[in-house]
């Protein structure tokens, strides 16, 4: 199957990014070097192309029940402009999928001025899987009888994150609006280069920073009004990392290593009180307690934990599996996430972690490992 | 983009080089190499002393993206390793043919570099 491009595809090549396969997109994973961009990120700010990224879009007199039926938070909660994290579950409480769910304008987007007042979402389903949740959109909206369209946007919109210590006030010079009174998980619409552009204060490094949904036509004008470092995938990698944030597929897949919320640490997006595919399975878990949860650690000897990789304990028994890891550019350490028996999760309980045929010491750590926002 | 490549040298496909001076073999990797690596956070060397065969792994280079297993371009005994790079692994990048040097092996067969690529033909593998 052909690589799907970002819109911006000749302009990072032009540019000298190097490009790597993400989620069946063809992706930039490093402009300069992911030091560099990784630093550029903790100290001042840069800007990452997430196009990427999947873009569904809801709306109807139902469009509330059912994002509240197949997501895992309590959409109901969500005033216009607000955004929440949240997972994608199946009926036995496995994640399918993490997401982030905002709140447009009631009716926005719409292709008919019927559904103007109606409740209208757009939410950010992971790289690849935009179609198959699409589906599972449809399916359920049909079998529930709800009355809400659902539309695959992916292809309409570019996605771009400005990320650090610097990133809001960037943006607030870029924009015509300010947008500097956004709180976290707040959004809305600012114009930039007169091209309306959903801007939210989320992201994905730990750090302070704008996602901004724009139409894939306007991509280039509103890349370019950014002065600051490209940042590839490589440094939002470790970023993530550092900040103990999740990579769906890697530290939690659905059919190769299934888990609930719970275990992914991760139960803060559980909303129990609310019906969900899922929901009753969660409630039992929550209930029971889990057995396995995701700690951080630090590797204490020299190595480099990489996804994979068996943990034991300091007997050498495999306990767990290594899910994330790399050498942190910010606390200079190798570090890594993986799951672990619960008796085996409380930060500075030693480890080991077998790097080719070697078992290395490891500590588990509280994450995030940087402080972040 | 251009990349060095020192013609003082010979080198293998795999992006090793192999510097000959006084009968000693040093040995690292090249500048089209860590380019493609990237940030070098990590080398793996042998122990001093230790036989290698030629074209055997001798080590594991991993920069933040990537980790890739090294070669010896020459069979011999292993006479040097560069304990620099366990502190700052960095200098693979910044210098891959001076200070970034991984190892220096005395060759069983003084004549093994001929049989190696030479700058030119290095170069017109990576062009």
């Amino acid at each position: 199957m052909p690589l799907q491009t970002p819109p911006l595809r000749g302009l990072h090549d032009e540019y000298g990014a190097k490009f790597t396969e993400f989620g069946g997109w063809d992706m930039p994973v490093e402009f300069e070097s992911i030091r560099t961009e990784h630093a550029a990120v903790r100290e001042g700010v840069g800007i990452f192309d997430v196009s990427h990224m999947g873009q569904l879009h809801v709306t109807g007199p139902d469009a509330t029940e059912l994002m509240q039926r197949l997501t895992s938070n309590d959409v109901s909660r969500l005033a216009v402009g607000d955004s929440q994290y949240a997972t994608i579950t199946d009926e036995d409480g496995i994640i399918i999928d993490d997401t982030v769910v905002y709140r447009l304008p009631d009716g926005d987007g719409n292709a008919t001025d019927d559904a103007d007042g109606d409740p209208t979402y757009l939410f950010v389903p992971n790289a690849g899987t935009d179609e198959a949740t699409h589906q599972r959109w449809i399916d359920y909206r049909n079998e529930w009888d709800l009355e809400a369209t659902v539309d695959n946007r992916t292809d309409e919109y570019a996605m771009f994150a400005v990320q650090g210590p610097e990133a809001v006030a960037l943006v607030d010079d870029v924009t015509e609006e300010s947008v500097a009174d956004l709180e976290r998980f707040e959004a809305r619409y600012a114009t930039i280069e007169g091209v309306d552009c959903w801007t939210a204060r989320t992201g994905y490094t730990g750090e302070d920073g704008v996602e901004l949904i724009v139409p894939w036509a306007a991509a280039e004008e509103i890349w370019t009004a950014f002065d600051c470092q490209p940042c590839g995938l490589g440094a939002r990698d470790t970023l993530r990392i550092e900040a103990g944030l999740l990579l769906a597929g890697q530290d939690f897949h659905h059919d190769d290593d299934p888990r609930t919320p719970y275990e992914a640490g991760i139960g803060f997006t559980v909303a129990l009180e609310t019906e969900f595919v899922g929901r009753d399975a969660l409630a039992e878990i929550h209930e029971r307690g889990v057995e396995e949860r995701l700690v951080g650690f630090q590797l204490i000897d020299r190595g480099v934990p990489r996804h994979g990789y068996d943990i034991t304990n300091s007997e050498g028994r495999v306990i767990g599996t290594v899910t994330s890891g790399t050498m942190s550019p910010t606390v200079e350490q190798p570090i890594g996430l993986g799951y672990v028996p619960v008796e085996y999760a409380e930060p500075g309980t030693t480890l080991q972690v077998v790097v080719r045929g070697q078992s290395k010491k490891a500590r588990v750590e509280t994450t995030p490992f940087i402080d972040t926002v | 983009m251009s990349f060095d490549v020192p013609d003082d040298r010979r080198y293998l496909e795999s992006h090793e080089w192999a510097l000959e001076t006084d009968g000693v073999v040093r040995v690292g990797i090249s500048d089209f190499a860590q380019d493609e690596l990237g940030d070098v956070v990590f080398v793996e060397l042998p122990d001093e002393g230790d036989d290698l065969a030629q074209e055997a792994e001798f080590g594991v280079v991993e920069s933040i993206k990537a980790v890739s297993d090294l070669y010896a371009p020459v069979g011999g005994e292993v006479v040097a390793i560069n304990d620099d790079l366990f502190d700052a692994p960095e200098l693979v990048n910044e210098d891959p043919f001076g200070e970034g040097w991984m190892l220096e092996i005395e060759p069983d067969d003084p004549d093994a570099l001929e049989a190696l690529l030479t700058a030119d033909e290095y170069e017109a593998q990576i062009a």
